[in-house]
């Protein structure tokens, strides 16, 4: 009932629901603290995030960075305002927009497989034989094969990152959120986890809010950099990073992502002094 | 079992443990101040081989000691762990019903034995209520304090794959709590065994309690040491079982990369 009351308004607005973007639109979220009082984290903040590109949010630590992502997921409701996916209002979570979170949030007393197949189970989308079939193929794809049957504890940090991308891309959500997802990781670990990931929404195109405070990693990842600020948190800047995709690391040596580099810096400056 | 033995037992323990024995013998057989009156380890031995390894009396006060602990450690999982689920995750109930428990709590399980006594119509259903209190009151804050402790990204993270509520409760929120379940029945058959002597001691006339008080009471050291190690023995060996379902409660802890 739900899903055809999408469909018919999307047909209104002349975009398809699996094509949508997801936005904020004048939302305002404060916290209260025991320490500070209250905290005005958002004052009517817009944002419109485009389908199937990789938006990279970036800004300071503390700036609001996850609370952007818990209130495009559903987590936390907004104050006042709206966050959307397509035409829609949305209020609560989803798997339609999924979020991997800064640590990991893989539940320890399941075995890799089960925590894959845990939201196709649960949502009765599929057989326990097709689920555990489509999760088995997965878990090929991302070299985790062997260790479907091994809990959580026992993977490496970069093993769980992946665990965990897959346990989201198997419901096809249609908005991937990832919250510093390599946060925390070794150096060489990270950039292999985010040619991988580059690779992975090169072949899917899979609308995603990639949130991270490094510059190199946006600079790598995104077809657009929203700079944040803090106080109350802000979109600062827009940069749209024209590189040319695929891309491997090579890009980084490119003339024209060391030009980017530059405004990037000279954005985050800015902000820092403002 | 034979294989923790051997590890925590290198050479170096077995010549701790002989000394032990020595200082004991010694001290014993020299009339140190205080041991004029005491067993020493032999004459212990002696009459242990002689009049309680084949006697009936004895074993059957292990029996009625671990039914006590049994009880009363069962009796304080069955309701104290759904209690602190409750307190947990039910915040009407919480305001409701914590004050009253927070009242209860301090009191000392001893402090119950006479009450208990005039409550229960059995000297052995107040000795296993009594126990009951002792493990109850720890299991409920532990299992409160774990539903705290649950990690709010894991509770998201089902809610937002579209997991029913009572998924939730089932396969995030129960899992969560299981090792601060644990954690209660630990102490809690610690706390049981303590409970359990001291209340044989003043109000029974049966169990491993009651025969190191007489043993005091009628002036045979060696009957008290006996009680003493075979009380010790039966806590150990209750630790060892309550470790071993715990680990069978957690598949996912005993793992290591």
């Amino acid at each position: 009932m739900a899903e055809g009351e999408a469909l018919s308004t999307s047909e209104v607005h002349g975009t398809k629901s699996d094509n949508a973007g997801i936005w904020l639109d004048k939302v305002s979220k404060s916290f209260s603290s025991p320490d500070a009082g209250k905290i005005q984290v958002f004052q009517e903040l817009s944002v419109n995030f485009e389908p199937n590109k990789l938006h990279v949010v970036m800004g300071a630590s503390g700036c609001g960075k996850s609370t952007l992502g818990y209130l495009l997921a559903g987590f936390i409701s907004p104050d006042q305002g709206n966050v959307g996916l397509g035409p829609n209002a949305v209020r609560k979570p989803g798997p339609e927009r999924l979020l991997v979170f800064q640590e990991t949030a893989l539940w320890p007393w399941m075995t890799v497989l089960d925590n894959v197949i845990f939201g196709p189970k649960v949502r009765g989308d599929a057989d326990a034989r097709e689920a555990k079939d489509a999760a088995q193929t997965l878990l090929r794809k991302f070299g985790l094969a062997e260790f479907a049957d091994k809990y959580p504890d026992q993977l490496s940090g970069g093993m769980k990152r992946r665990a965990e991308i897959a346990q989201a891309l198997i419901n096809r959500p249609e908005v991937m959120i990832l919250d510093e997802p390599f946060r925390g990781l070794d150096v060489m670990t990270r950039e292999i986890l985010q040619e991988y990931y580059l690779d992975l929404f090169e072949e899917t195109r899979q609308t995603t809010v990639f949130i991270t405070s490094e510059l190199e990693e946006a600079l790598f990842l995104a077809d657009k950099i929203y700079i944040m600020g803090d106080q109350p948190a802000q979109i600062l800047d827009i940069i749209d990073v024209d590189l040319p995709r695929p891309r491997d690391f090579e890009v980084t040596v490119s003339k024209k992502y060391l030009e980017y580099k530059e405004q990037a810096i000279e954005l985050l400056f800015q902000s820092e002094e403002s | 079992m034979l294989k923790q033995l051997q590890s925590t037992l290198n050479w170096r323990g077995f010549v701790a443990i002989f000394g032990f024995f020595l200082i004991w013998y010694l001290a014993c057989i020299l009339e140190l101040p205080g041991f004029a009156e005491m067993a020493n380890p032999l004459e212990v031995i002696q009459m242990f081989v002689r009049e309680y390894a084949h006697d009936d009396h004895y074993w059957l006060s292990w029996v009625t000691s671990f039914q006590r602990v049994l009880y009363g450690f069962l009796f304080a999982q069955l309701f104290g762990i759904p209690l602190g689920l409750l307190f947990g995750t039910n915040e009407k109930f919480r305001n409701l019903f914590f004050p009253v428990f927070e009242l209860l709590r301090p009191i000392p399980p001893l402090a119950w034995v006479p009450m208990s006594i005039l409550f229960w119509p059995t000297n052995e259903s107040s000795i296993i209520f009594i126990t009951f209190i002792g493990a109850f009151f720890i299991i409920v804050i532990n299992v409160f304090d774990g539903v705290r402790d649950i990690k709010r990204e894991h509770l998201w993270l089902a809610l937002s794959l579209g997991a029913p509520r009572r998924v939730i409760f089932m396969r995030i929120m129960l899992p969560s709590v299981i090792p601060s379940i644990a954690v209660g029945m630990t102490l809690g058959i610690a706390i049981t065994w303590d409970v359990v002597i001291a209340a044989e001691m003043i109000a029974s006339d049966s169990g491993l309690g009651r025969l190191t008080w007489e043993g005091y009471v009628s002036s045979t050291p060696e009957v008290l040491v006996i009680g003493m190690i075979s009380i010790g023995l039966a806590g150990y060996l209750s630790t060892k079982v309550v470790n071993t379902i715990e680990r069978k409660m957690m598949p996912w802890r005993r793992v290591k990369r």
